[in-house]
């Protein structure tokens, strides 16, 4: 378990203080994926460089395992350090080694002999679907690949956590997928505790149980990925949930101001649906009870996350008043969440 | 005395000539082996002790890098004149290639510090750190990180100072450290024998052609930055 309690820095700058951590408190369970999400200059490098002692808090105490990191130094914190893999935005990897030369790196830091580092760095880079590149250097390298290394080094010392820092931010959209199906399958096989920085709530919603949204070095907003998904309470974690529920929702704002302008009687609403309500007939049960009311879709999507779907409709129906109302309080009987619009 | 006087090789003695070379090659490679590792140390030293935020490590890298500066911007002939009474301390005597090696060092080792501390700047902060956060020593970031890590760099550069190291080899020779220089001096200029002078021209550039082929050859094999 991790433990952040009332985690402060402030960087000493030439234009005066800088508080780069605000006041944090999380904890992190173990085994779990936690997310930390913001914009840049919010503050979660600086959050999670204190974690291994890269950076040392202005005030504050951090935990892991029971362990206060600002008691240690020297030799203990080498040590300590040595349990707490981390990966990189440039994966940082060492160009004048080959990828088993790279994975072998923290195993001669820990001090391991020859043949023990050969066989667990081999068993890595299988671990990683590197088998068979052992042998190249980073430079013949994709960015994915180079970032399994990168995974394959981190996990050498069988660390307590892992650590990534917008591990995918260079990589493009497969590829960012591909590693992080890769983390999400090294948390369940290994148990392993992920922090999980990154600025694409997509990121977070593929594979983290936890997220904290950071805005100028505060957490204003943490709990389940799905709780705050489903109902994202600051106007940060909206934005951020908006970019990934509905990417297109500029398009869709084009398509509804132009129904509103058209139909301004019409009532348009967005349903968002949760788990299991995803999967049932909703639209068509309410066509069924009020066959007197026109529906069109306007914009749909439905997101897989770690807890279950989450769904979202944009509708427009047009009919009498009493229609309309009756189809609102068939919605709400349903319990899915409903905003209107527009009701002219 | 015509330009015939270039070609009369029948005038060359040359085991003389042999010897010479080889005084200069010796002359090059052994204040090349002494100037690598200064000049990697001092290099070493400038690089760690830079930007730190202690006022004693701050003035520890001032004072070197002041004395680099000083060491570097001495014209060689002049710091040989100058180091002549150290020499005389140090080796027992101001003739001869060995005599040569102090002010060939103290010349060239500052100028392979500077090119050493830019080739650890060069190295991505990122990586660094990325060792120490796997919990490596500095020892180990040294050996593990900084060192592989620049190697091309540290080669390219050694190459560059064991070029002018041969210029200066030739410069102490004119004063009596023997090798190539001095026999150009002596029995080219001294006695009016061009040929001796062409000979151990050309003999120069050969040596220097060898050694950046070397240079370049070591680097190109160890660089697997672009493959
Ligand atoms: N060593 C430092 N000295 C001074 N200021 C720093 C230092 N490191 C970070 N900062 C400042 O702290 C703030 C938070 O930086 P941090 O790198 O933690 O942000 P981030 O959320 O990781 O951003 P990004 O998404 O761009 O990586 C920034 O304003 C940054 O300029
Ligand atoms: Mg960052």
């Amino acid at each position: 378990m991790i433990e952040f309690k009332e985690v402060s820095k402030t960087f000493a700058t030439k234009d005066g203080n800088l508080n780069a951590v605000n006041d944090v408190n999380l904890t992190i369970e173990d085994g779990e994926i936690y997310g930390i999400v913001g914009y840049s200059g919010a503050g979660k490098s600086t959050l999670v460089r204190m974690l291994n002692g890269l950076e040392t808090p202005t005030s504050g105490e951090i935990d892991i395992n029971g362990a206060k990191m600002s008691t240690l130094s020297g030799k203990e914190l080498r040590e300590k350090r040595q349990k707490i893999g981390m990966i990189f935005q440039h994966f940082n990897l060492l160009w004048s080694r080959t990828v088993l030369q790279n994975v072998m790196f923290p195993l001669e830091v820990a001090g391991l002999s020859r043949s023990e580092r050969r066989k667990k760095a081999a068993e890595l880079v299988k671990l990683v679907g590197l088998e068979g590149r052992e042998n190249a250097y980073p430079s013949e390298l994709s960015g994915g690949q180079k970032q399994r290394v990168g995974v394959a080094r981190a996990l050498a010392n069988d660390p307590e956590i892992l650590i990534s820092d917008e591990a995918t931010s260079a990589l493009d959209p497969q590829t960012t997928d591909e590693v992080l199906d890769l983390l999400l399958e090294i948390n369940k096989r290994l148990n392993l505790s992920i922090v999980l920085i990154t600025h694409e709530m997509h990121a977070i919603r593929k594979i983290c149980d936890h997220v904290a949204v950071m805005e100028d070095g505060q957490v204003v907003e943490q709990g389940t990925v799905f709780n705050v998904f489903r109902n994202p309470k600051q106007t940060i974690t909206k934005r951020f949930v908006n970019e990934e529920v509905d990417p297109a929702s500029s398009d869709t704002n084009v398509v509804l101001d132009d129904l509103i302008q058209n139909y301004p009687n019409g009532l348009l609403i967005q349903l968002v649906f949760h788990g299991d309500q995803a999967k049932l007939p909703i639209v068509s049960e309410m066509i069924h009870q009020f066959p007197e009311i026109q529906v069109s879709i306007i914009e749909g999507s439905i997101h897989q996350t770690q807890e279950g779907a989450i769904g979202s409709l944009y509708l427009q129906l047009l009919g009498d008043e009493t229609g309309l109302a009756g189809a609102q309080d068939l919605l709400k009987k349903m319990r899915v969440e409903t905003e209107v619009i527009h009701h002219g | 005395m015509g330009n015939s006087s270039y070609f009369a090789f029948d005038q060359v003695d040359w085991n003389m000539m042999g010897s010479s070379t080889w005084e200069t090659i010796w002359m090059t490679l052994v204040s090349m082996l002494f100037v690598a590792i200064l000049g990697v140390l001092l290099g070493l030293l400038l690089f760690e002790t830079s930007g730190s935020n202690s006022l004693a490590v701050r003035g520890l890298n001032w004072v070197i890098a002041i004395l680099v500066n000083v060491f570097r911007s001495i014209p060689y002939i002049i710091l040989i004149i100058l180091l002549l009474p150290f020499t005389k301390n140090l080796v027992g005597t101001i003739i001869g290639p060995v005599a040569a090696l102090p002010s060939l060092v103290i010349s060239a080792a500052p100028f392979y510090a500077r090119m050493v501390e830019l080739a650890f700047h060069e190295i991505d902060r990122g990586v660094i750190e990325a060792a120490e956060a796997m919990g490596a020593t500095k020892r180990q970031i040294i050996f593990k990180v900084l060192l592989p890590e620049s190697m091309p760099a540290l080669v390219s550069g050694a190459t560059v100072t064991t070029i002018s190291l041969i210029g200066y080899t030739a410069m102490a020779g004119a004063i009596g450290a023997g090798g190539l220089g001095n026999l150009a001096y002596q029995e080219g200029f001294q006695a009016s024998n061009n040929t001796i002078v062409l000979v151990a021209t050309v003999v120069i550039v050969v040596i220097v052609f060898a050694f950046q082929f070397i240079g370049d050859t070591l680097v190109r094999h160890i660089d697997k930055r672009t493959l």
